[in-house]
């Protein structure tokens, strides 16, 4: 077995069965579809650059750390006041807009009461651990490394995106019950 | 009540809840949360919390539009500055160079765009292996002989699957059976590690060209999922994901 050629992989086969999961975090991170849009192409434009260093056998992760890197260049670039930075020692709510009281958005909103609503109000910061720990199914350990933060403020981001989706819905609940 | 992180160990029962806890870990989280109502609670709202994120929450897939478009911008890419040229005469630039990107891409966009839902067969290569863990259910014929699976596959199944032994480098050939996968009867093989399991699951891929192995988790297992000679392969297991990929570089090297 030693001695054997490298298996050789060609960029197609690394980076196209992960589009979907490319997609539908950009779709999570953006606010449109065409935006996502946009960002998966630049996303994997910019994939097939780093290709050659690519050593790694978690070709979704890198996929996705680049497509998370991509998505906030282009909200930095489009619109600097989608990024509210978040304190990460701090475990109040914060929402996007913090003139907001999402309460009182949550009840103004009842028809959009979906959980897909829910996620979207979520700060950005909070909404991409949480998309890609219960929706993409990684471990801490991905998600740090597509994030880049330590595990440590991952587990603090997934605890505040929760507890604020769980306080959405028992907002919603005591609305429609 | 909502979930509130007035206890200290909020976040070791959430990592619990996540599945990152080992063994230890986990006993040492359960032993607490028997005492601790507000851990209980939080466990039971984490719990409420993603079965309506998992119900509820689409999964925005790729639109074909942007599959089309993204072979689009990879094959100017690729024309204008052929990765290859720039890349030191690694493997990658060389398999680049040698690939039309844009013929490549568009087989493998046939492939994705055919798939049935996602990840269905990574669903139940992974149901299998749970089910194979229970009493009685692992193999059908146990041998440590490869010589003694590979004919008793014969007759039962329509398809010669390859049947190879790594007990050698550690990864013992436990015995096989036959198992079910995507409407299909499937050869299974199981083989040791230490005190862990792999399943490995095999059926013809149908024409479909060589695939690279891909690595994905689900429900805490490691899978490793490749097309080889014709067959589809997909390996399951508990164990970490460098001793399975491993295992899949033996088997992929021979054996």
């Amino acid at each position: 077995m030693a001695g054997m050629a490298p298996v050789s992989e060609s960029f197609e086969q690394v980076a196209v069965p992960h589009l979907d999961a490319a997609y539908n975090l950009a779709r999570w991170l953006m606010r449109g579809a065409d935006e996502a849009e946009d960002v998966v192409q630049e996303a994997m434009v910019r994939a097939l650059t780093y290709f050659p260093s690519f050593r790694g056998d978690n070709a979704r992760g890198w996929i996705l750390q680049i497509v998370r890197n991509t998505a906030y260049a282009s909200m930095k670039l489009n619109r600097g006041a989608a990024l509210v930075p978040i304190d990460d020692e701090e475990s109040g709510l914060q929402l996007v807009d913090p003139g907001d009281d999402p309460e009182a958005t949550l009840l103004r909103s009842e028809d959009r009461q979906t959980i897909e609503h829910l996620l979207a109000r979520l700060p950005v910061e909070l909404r991409e651990v949480l998309v890609l720990r219960e929706i993409e199914e990684l471990s801490y350990k991905e998600v740090a490394a597509i994030a880049g933060v330590p595990i440590g403020t991952v587990m603090s981001r997934l605890w505040r995106a929760r507890r604020l989706l769980a306080d959405g819905a028992n907002v919603e609940a005591r609305r429609t019950g | 009540m909502s979930m509130t992180r007035e206890c200290d160990m909020a976040l070791l029962t959430q990592a619990d809840f996540d599945g990152e806890l080992d063994a230890v870990q986990a006993a040492e989280a359960e032993r607490h949360r028997a005492g601790c109502a507000i851990c209980q609670a939080a466990l039971a709202e984490l719990q409420q919390v993603r079965q309506r994120i998992r119900q509820d929450a689409p999964y925005h897939r790729a639109p074909d539009r942007l599959r089309q478009a993204v072979a689009a911008r990879l094959a100017t890419a690729t024309a204008a500055a052929p990765p290859a040229r720039r890349a030191p005469a690694g493997r990658w630039g060389r398999s680049i160079a040698s690939f039309g990107v844009g013929a490549a891409l568009a087989a493998s966009l046939m492939l994705v765009i055919l798939s049935p839902g996602r990840d269905s067969t990574l669903d139940q290569v992974v149901a299998s292996h749970l089910r194979s863990l229970q009493p009685g259910h692992l193999e059908d014929v146990v041998s440590t002989d490869q010589h003694t699976v590979k004919p008793w596959f014969d007759g039962r199944i329509d398809f010669a699957p390859p049947v190879k032994d790594f007990a050698a480098a550690g990864f013992p050939l436990e015995g096989g059976r036959l198992d079910y996968v995507d409407n299909r009867p499937v050869a299974a093989m199981v083989y040791g590690r230490d005190k862990h399991l792999i399943n490995l699951f095999v059926w013809p891929a149908q024409g479909a060209a060589d695939r690279a192995p891909r690595t994905t988790q689900r429900d805490g297992y490691n899978v490793v999922d490749w097309i080889e000679g014709g067959m589809a392969l997909w390996a399951v297991s508990d164990v970490e994901s460098g001793q399975l990929g491993e295992f899949v570089r033996l088997w992929r090297n021979g054996g």
